[in-house]
């Protein structure tokens, strides 16, 4: 979706303002937070593409204005309520509503070191021959999906070059929707500063994106 | 869609996260207690991922792999053909194994690290992005003027270093391998993984001999 999430390129947000000693949480409830939404991601239904998308359609005010792990927050809820995993008048009373039995959670103390690091492989075997080889020139597709995508504005359009096959990986486009994995082959894709923002950058300045196969066409 | 929101609008619309809304802590803590009594997660369990992120992970991590990788070309060489698995020979990555690529700086080239996106971060070498990292601020203009956020962390390159933007929009985790600098020739790796920070890692600084 073209979202406020897309900041490739914009301007007006100022200088970069480093924390000098900054800590892991600037308060308890953001490791919370975080802990919650890892568990949470056990439980069919959710992914982490359909957690990115969840943050993505925030109301654009609310995305820029909350801090990060308020985003996180509110999306979480918001994926759980769109999911039926509790009811807004759960979340009101902090009750289990009566008559809904207690579930049993999949990750528990006793295994949950295995969910502590963030992602497993979304790499997938299948069998696919790769349309593009390194070295090829390609143009990133002038695609607007209404829906969850990887496929940054800025380089829409753009031409770049094939830099390295990652071999297939599980598609965000479709993931985040519940609709299957739907692995492609994922790319490094090269494109030159000055392709991307004109003749005054560096010539020898580059950005590197990872981009999936259906993204790009030859060019 | 999102349904109907509830936000509490009494936080500071700053962009560094300090200020902390003491409406949203209570939020959180509401809805922690209503998951667990559902049965839907495990405290134990909460405890021990906040644990983890607060005490385990982090930068020091990747500190050990860019200090064995200026003191062992044989280990160089294969974390730069198959970073994934040779950081898992440092032996930190449980049974997770996330597809890492490691990209190197030199005289001529320098690699910085971003997500345009969300905030996609190699959490398993150094932990929890910061609050920058994740800033609208950097995200916005790393892939533009990345010579600009450089030099918002005091770094200028000349116009004779190539600079490369790496925008982390798929499950690939890059991180940066900095130069070694000059004058640590005689320091073992236990001292030199002292020297390396997290933002070196990012690739928005040097590392610097004590």
């Amino acid at each position: 979706m073209n979202g406020v999430h897309d900041l490739g390129g914009m301007h007006g947000f100022g200088p970069v303002r480093p924390e000098a000693n900054e800590p892991v949480f600037h308060a308890p409830w953001e490791g919370r937070v975080i802990a919650m939404r890892r568990l949470m991601g056990a439980w069919p239904g959710y992914n982490i593409d359909a957690g990115r998308h969840a943050i993505e359609r925030l109301p654009p005010v609310d995305y820029l204005g909350f801090t990060y792990y308020q985003k996180w927050f509110q999306s979480l809820i918001d994926q759980m309520i769109a999911s039926g995993t509790i009811t807004p008048q759960e979340l009101t009373s902090g009750r289990n509503a009566a008559g809904v039995p207690v579930a049993t959670p999949p990750i528990t103390i006793a295994n949950v070191a295995k969910s502590i690091a963030p992602v497993g492989s979304f790499q997938r075997d299948t069998g696919a021959n790769p349309r593009f080889t390194a070295g090829d020139t390609v143009r990133a597709r002038n695609i607007h999906p209404e829906g969850h995508t990887r496929l940054p504005r800025y380089v829409r359009g753009h031409i770049g070059t094939i830099e390295r096959d990652h071999g297939a990986h599980v598609l965000p486009d479709s993931n985040a929707h519940h609709q299957g994995e739907a692995p492609q082959t994922l790319y490094t894709v090269r494109f030159a500063a000055r392709e991307l923002w004109g003749s005054a950058r560096n010539e020898a300045d580059a950005v590197y994106l990872d981009l999936w196969e259906s993204y790009l066409d030859p060019a | 869609m999102s349904g109907e929101h509830h936000h509490d609008h009494d936080h500071d619309h700053d962009h560094g996260g300090q200020d902390i809304p003491s409406a949203t802590a209570l939020r959180v803590k509401a809805l922690e207690s209503l998951l667990v009594e559902k049965g839907l997660i495990d405290p134990a369990a909460l405890d021990a991922i906040v644990d983890a992120y607060e005490t385990k992970i982090g930068p020091r991590n990747g500190a050990r792999v860019v200090a064995k990788a200026w003191t062992d070309p044989a280990y160089k060489a294969r974390l730069m053909q198959d970073a994934s698995s040779a950081i898992s020979e440092i032996g930190f990555t449980g049974s997770e194994r996330p597809h890492m690529i490691v990209v190197e700086n030199t005289s001529e080239t320098h690699n910085l690290v971003v997500c345009t996106l969300c905030s996609c971060y190699p959490w398993l070498v150094l932990g929890l992005p910061p609050v920058w990292y994740k800033s609208t601020a950097y995200r916005s203009r790393a892939v533009i003027d990345p010579r600009g956020v450089l030099n918002d962390f005091g770094l200028t390159l000349g116009d004779d270093v190539a600079v490369r933007v790496w925008d982390s929009t798929a499950e690939t985790r890059y991180l940066v391998l900095p130069e070694r600098p000059e004058g640590t020739e005689g320091m073992d790796e236990e001292a030199l993984a002292a020297l390396v920070t997290r933002d070196s890692m990012v690739g928005v600084a040097k590392v610097v001999a004590p």
